[in-house]
């Protein structure tokens, strides 16, 4: 049987909708545990890449090597030497429906997903069959110029674009995951929206999801250039399920002046997973950059999605949600930079936390010096169910300049016994009454979720609110 | 005494002593309500009518110390309220339309009626059960909201969330006609209304009501009695319901004010003093 048979996913211009069967099974790679020099080559060698990525892979090895552990957020309790990198497709496909734990099978029942996506979402398919239902939207986008491919294919077919933007938002010297995630990385998304072009429809990882596009060390960039607009949603909100306990993904934003880039994400970790992503997007004159943030479920994620606003009239906007159940810590919040004059930012940070879950917004605002008439401003709520759990809010503010505008305001609150007696005395249980309350609490970021991925987002937060998410 | 209500069913409540954070505010409460009766129950502010509605529906804070409250239904069978939660207390018929109704920000009002609705038409419905049909619910929902010359933009606003005091009042009269509880207690649902919109309450709850509902409205004006002449006015007074009568007692505590009840009640007067120097205010 042959093993990497899959439509090829490049969707670079001419070549539409083609199915380019790759029958050529990769070098046969002997995986084994753990990361060194060794690896790191093998990996880039499979991957068949330019000697730059492989440079710049052992050189990110190093500095992940130098670097402590964050010594602030959760703790990590992760065995570097006892994981495995890089999987082969076939390697992932190994799994079978039988393995996969009870609990996330109901929950995929209970959110209604098709089955063909249910293999593939608990990695027991390492190949959905997208292409063939999306094949007229992406003849559409490779019309207009648009790029939208796994970042490994990038790298062979687009090399001259990611040589001049990977790993330069977010160096492998930013943090000691971002070097792991620059020397190991996997899958991901490679977009690119030429001058002026506007896409509709949000654009999402459904469209070319296939065995490498959800590793667990993922690096997707996207370049939106002048005028151009474009509305990506990252993965999907079924359960994902993984054998392996460390995710860290990078993911890196260009927009170009005047450009427009919203990044949606919804995550829902099983409880063994420790999350640690690193987010961040440079925005340039008059540009925007939206990062629309929600995490549910792993046992410690950490992810701080950032916007650096590089010239004047760039804003950013940073819708964050949290929700930690038991045995869950989210470490969650946004960093706005103020790099230059008459700049706007906004975080609005949400975080729920239930059942001795841990919630905790960490946010930093930044001004710096020059950055005149700039204004920031940060809200961050937390809802507590029960006298187990806990939410903590750090709020950093570094300002640099005097001729500024920033906001900050936090609330805590239980969740509230007269609401939960209005709603009861009216006939709902009071399950029914508190889940209503925190969907009605999340529902600021939930309205901006495109209409699908609301009703999941809600369907979510009930499974989490009668904790049968696993 | 006069009839009982329309279906023999009654509310029945039976020296109701009340505290609220180990202060007792009810001391000793008797007040039975037949379907298709009106009750007006006034008293000058912090003699704890409120008290007496939260406690009716089972507000967790306002803990019964002694007496009874019962539902009896037409068979003679008897239910113990208070050993219902407040949903279970809405599921079997029992309404309160609150003096300060709760903000729910983020929560829709047409969205939190459906749920309210599908629950109280069904009591035995299990969760994550079907709701009522959408189209037939908003159809309804909207029949509903013309009767009460209320926009049906209205049911897309987040229930209670910086509503005026009018709009809250209205919605709560909007939910009462949803929901056609079999008792419903109507806690000042004319403060913060202007005189056309009492007089449309007004209207409003005597065709709701009709002869199917037992009501005790709690107010201290009369203009919301004009289409729902009580049979019975009761007067609170330092927690005890002291006197109660027809119709022209209402007039003549809305005219004369409460001098005459607490010459006539000294005891009940003393205990108003007491509890106005120990209790939090929280009528404002
Ligand atoms: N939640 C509460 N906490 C503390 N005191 C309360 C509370 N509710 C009522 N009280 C006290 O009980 C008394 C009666 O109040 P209430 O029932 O609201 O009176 P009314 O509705 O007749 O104005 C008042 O003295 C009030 O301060
Ligand atoms: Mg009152």
């Amino acid at each position: 049987m042959p093993t990497a048979i899959e439509p090829s996913p490049t969707l670079a211009i001419g070549e539409i909708n083609k199915y380019d069967f790759r029958t050529d099974s990769p070098a046969v790679f002997k995986a084994r545990k753990g990361i060194d020099p060794e690896i790191v080559c093998q990996i880039s060698e499979m991957k068949r890449e330019p000697e730059w990525m492989r440079d710049f892979r052992l050189k990110s090895l190093e500095i992940f090597n130098s670097k402590p552990m964050p010594n602030w957020g959760g703790r990590i309790g992760v065995d570097f030497q006892d994981i495995y990198y890089y999987l082969k497709p076939a390697e992932q496909q190994g799994k079978t429906w039988e393995e996969v734990p009870d609990a996330i099978k109901q929950t995929f029942d209970r959110l209604g997903i098709p089955e063909a996506e249910r293999k593939f979402l608990a990695g027991v398919k390492a190949q959905f069959e997208s292409e063939v239902v999306y094949g007229s939207l992406q003849e559409d986008l490779a019309k207009k110029g648009v790029i939208f491919t796994d970042t490994d294919t990038a790298v062979r077919e687009h090399s001259d674009m990611l040589r001049e933007y990977f790993g330069k938002i977010i160096p492998p010297t930013d943090n000691k995951f971002a070097a792991l995630n620059s020397a190991v990385w996997s899958g991901g998304s490679f977009i690119y929206v030429p001058k002026g072009v506007s896409i509709e429809f949000p654009l999402q990882a459904y469209f070319r999801i296939n065995a490498e596009s959800m590793g667990q060390f993922e690096r997707t960039l996207i370049i939106v250039d002048e005028g151009a607009h474009v509305h990506y949603v990252e993965g999907c909100t079924a359960p994902m399920y993984s054998t392996e306990s460390l995710h860290s993904a990078v993911v890196e934003i260009v927009v170009k002046k005047h450009g427009r880039c919203r990044y949606t994400t919804i995550q829902n970790w099983a409880n063994n997973i420790y999350n640690l992503v690193t987010k961040r997007a440079m925005a340039y004159e008059g540009a925007l950059m939206e990062w629309i943030d929600g995490n549910l479920g792993s046992q410690l994620t950490m992810k701080y999605p950032a916007v650096y606003m590089m010239e004047p009239g760039a804003r950013g906007e940073i819708l964050s949600i949290a929700f930690a159940s038991a045995g869950q810590h989210q470490d969650a919040g946004a960093k706005l930079v103020h790099a230059a004059p008459h700049t706007s930012g906004r975080i609005v940070s949400k975080s729920i936390s239930k059942n001795g879950g841990r919630a905790s917004y960490r946010g930093l605002v930044k001004v710096e010096p020059g950055a005149r008439k700039s204004r920031s401003s940060v809200v961050c709520d937390a809802l507590i169910l029960d006298d187990k759990s806990r939410s903590d809010t750090y709020p950093y503010i570094e300002i640099e300049e005097q001729d500024v505008s920033i906001g900050h305001e936090a609330s805590v609150s239980k969740i509230g016994e007269e609401q939960l007696f209005y709603l009861m005395s009216r006939g709902l249980t009071e399950a029914e009454a508190s889940t209503m309350i925190v969907g009605g609490f999340i529902e600021p970021l939930v309205k901006e979720l495109p209409m699908e991925y609301a009703v999941e987002m809600n369907k979510l937060i009930q499974l989490q609110m009668e904790g049968s998410v696993g | 005494m006069t009839a009982t209500g329309t279906a023999g069913e009654q509310l029945v409540i039976k020296g109701l002593h009340v505290a609220v954070e180990g202060q007792e505010i009810l001391k000793g409460v008797d007040l039975t309500i037949g379907r298709g009766e009106i009750h007006a129950l006034m008293g000058p502010n912090g003699s704890g009518k409120s008290t007496l509605g939260y406690a009716i529906m089972g507000h967790p804070n306002y803990e019964v110390t002694a007496g009874s409250i019962e539902l009896v239904t037409a068979d003679g069978t008897r239910h113990d309220v208070l050993a219902m939660e407040p949903d279970e207390r809405a599921r079997v018929g029992i309404f309160l339309a609150f003096q300060r109704p709760m903000s729910i920000p983020g929560v829709r009002l047409a969205e939190f009626l459906r749920h309210s609705v599908t629950n109280v038409r069904n009591p035995d419905r299990k969760e994550g059960e079907e709701l009522m049909p959408m189209r037939e619910f908003r159809s309804e929902l909207k029949a509903k909201m013309g009767e009460l010359s209320m926009d049906s933009e209205f049911a897309k606003r987040y229930v209670n969330d910086g509503f005026s005091g009018g709009e809250m009042k209205r919605a709560e009269i909007l939910q009462l006609a949803m929901l056609r509880p079999k008792f419903a207690i109507l806690d000042e649902t004319d403060s913060g209304l202007d005189a056309d919109a009492v007089r449309l309450a007004s209207e409003s709850i005597a065709r709701i009501g009709g002869a199917e509902m037992g009501i005790l409205i709690i107010t201290h004006h009369e203009q919301l009695l004009e289409h729902n002449i009580p049979l019975r006015t009761h007067v609170m007074l330092g927690g005890r319901i002291v006197e109660s009568g027809g119709p022209e007692l209402a007039a003549e505590l809305h005219k004369k004010g409460y001098e005459r009840i607490r010459a006539t009640y000294p005891e009940a007067a003393a205990a108003e003093r007491a509890l106005e120097q120990t209790a939090v205010p929280v009528g404002a």
